[in-house]
């Protein structure tokens, strides 16, 4: 039992992101704090066999009414914190983006086309990733934004993916993504698989989904592909059929509470890579858009949530 | 200059439901940077709402209050069209003022 504790913080360590000093310093003195409890656990045990008299604490253990499930307990939760999601401050910036004349052309991004002719963004994000003639791929919404900054405004796509996260024109982005996932908010998915290159993204989407590999094994289906499963407290949709799939996909981009960050379907994608011990991928990749396109097409009919709030 | 504010200000009988969300770091004073150098504290200090000019809240945030805030108060006595502003500063002396107009 105390064994399993221990195990259990020794794994929250291995799994903080390396790059982020600060978590690691949280974390760290959170794992001190809890071998504390545990030391003192043990000490309340030997106590306990000595004197043969069980504590206070070991009998009287007060009820609190409470959430029937954990579920309810963590919907309980988003509720509360839904109810101001510090998201719409990354919308309101969004759409101020949208409109801004910037880059080296000084130009704005009205003339986009996010799949539903240029301009148009309410309904676009529910049919992304999607097929564009223009570049002769098929995107997600990060990957088009880049193609529309790189023609519009002349601001570099190869720059941005070498940007961290959340820095210059990566903020921005987790901004626009923002905006222009909440003008699709409720509504349903229904991502295009007429073409052939839509097609053929599903099934290098669903290869990658079940792909095991790395220091532990490790497939986006080991935790994806079956019903009622948690990883500690968050809820783990199944994102290979409806409607699950559109609980987990259609709830990114994000705002986390934890890191006060948005983050959108890129870096959920990258950060899903990181606790599988893959390479990152690179920023708006084919393997990261065919991913997406695998959830989105399993997502179809379900409404889309984003821009959502996370622990 | 900070960003704007998001204030909702919804009327419910004779009382004004004011929710506030406010874009700021609130930086704790008490993380590193990577490379080991303490990140100076940067929050807001104080928040203050007035209905029609006149304060009717004021609170004391400090370090401890999370990044991008969210404040929630009642006022009674509001009426539809009312003005309600509200103010924060923080402790680098910057100021933020947003007006809404109860609904």
């Amino acid at each position: 039992m105390q064994s399993g504790y221990f195990f259990g913080d020794i794994f929250t360590l291995n799994s903080i992101n390396k790059k982020d000093s600060f978590s690691a310093g949280v974390l760290a003195s959170n794992f001190l704090k809890r071998s504390l409890v545990i030391v003192s656990f043990a000490a309340l045990g030997a106590g306990q066999l000595n004197a043969q008299t069980p504590t206070p604490a070991a009998t009287a253990v007060p009820k609190v009414a409470g959430p029937a499930t954990t579920a309810d307990g963590i919907a309980a939760y988003r509720a509360l914190l839904a109810e101001d999601n510090p998201a719409e401050l990354f919308e309101a910036k969004g759409e101020q983006l949208w409109t801004t004349a910037r880059g080296p052309k000084n130009a704005d991004l009205k003339k986009c086309n996010l799949g539903k002719g240029p301009g148009v963004v309410k309904g676009s994000f529910v049919e992304l990733p999607r097929f564009f003639a223009d570049t002769g791929k098929v995107q997600d919404l990060e990957a088009r934004l880049m193609s529309c900054m790189e023609t519009l405004q002349g601001i570099s796509a190869a720059e941005t993916i070498n940007t961290p996260f959340g820095r210059g024109e990566q903020k921005n982005m987790e901004a626009l993504v923002a905006w222009i996932s909440s003008e699709s908010k409720g509504m349903k998915f229904n991502l295009p698989q007429a073409h052939a290159e839509e097609k053929k993204m599903f099934e290098l989407g669903k290869r990658m989904f079940f792909f095991r590999g790395g220091t532990h094994d490790f497939a986006c289906a080991s935790c994806h592909s079956a019903e009622g499963q948690r990883i500690r407290l968050q809820d783990l949709p199944n994102l290979t059929k409806a409607p699950e799939a559109a609980k987990g996909f259609g709830a990114w981009p994000a705002y986390r509470v934890s890191s006060g960050e948005l983050w959108g379907m890129q870096r959920r994608i990258n950060d899903c890579f990181r606790q599988q011990r893959f390479p990152f991928p690179l920023y708006g990749s084919d393997a990261t858009v065919a991913l997406s396109v695998y959830m989105g097409v399993n997502a179809k009919d379900g409404a889309s949530t984003a821009p959502s709030i996370k622990r | 200059m900070a960003d704007p504010m998001k204030i909702r200000a919804a009327l419910a009988g004779d009382k004004a439901n004011v929710r506030i969300l406010m874009a700021h770091e609130m930086e704790t004073g008490q993380r590193k940077d990577p490379a080991g150098k303490t990140i100076p504290a940067w929050h807001i200090t104080k928040v203050t709402g007035a209905l029609n000019g006149k304060q009717v809240m004021a609170a004391d945030f400090g370090p401890a209050v999370s990044k991008n805030p969210t404040l929630q108060f009642t006022v009674k006595g509001a009426k539809a069209g009312d003005k309600i502003t509200i103010t924060w500063t923080d402790n680098k002396g910057d100021k933020r003022s947003d007006e809404v107009t109860v609904a």
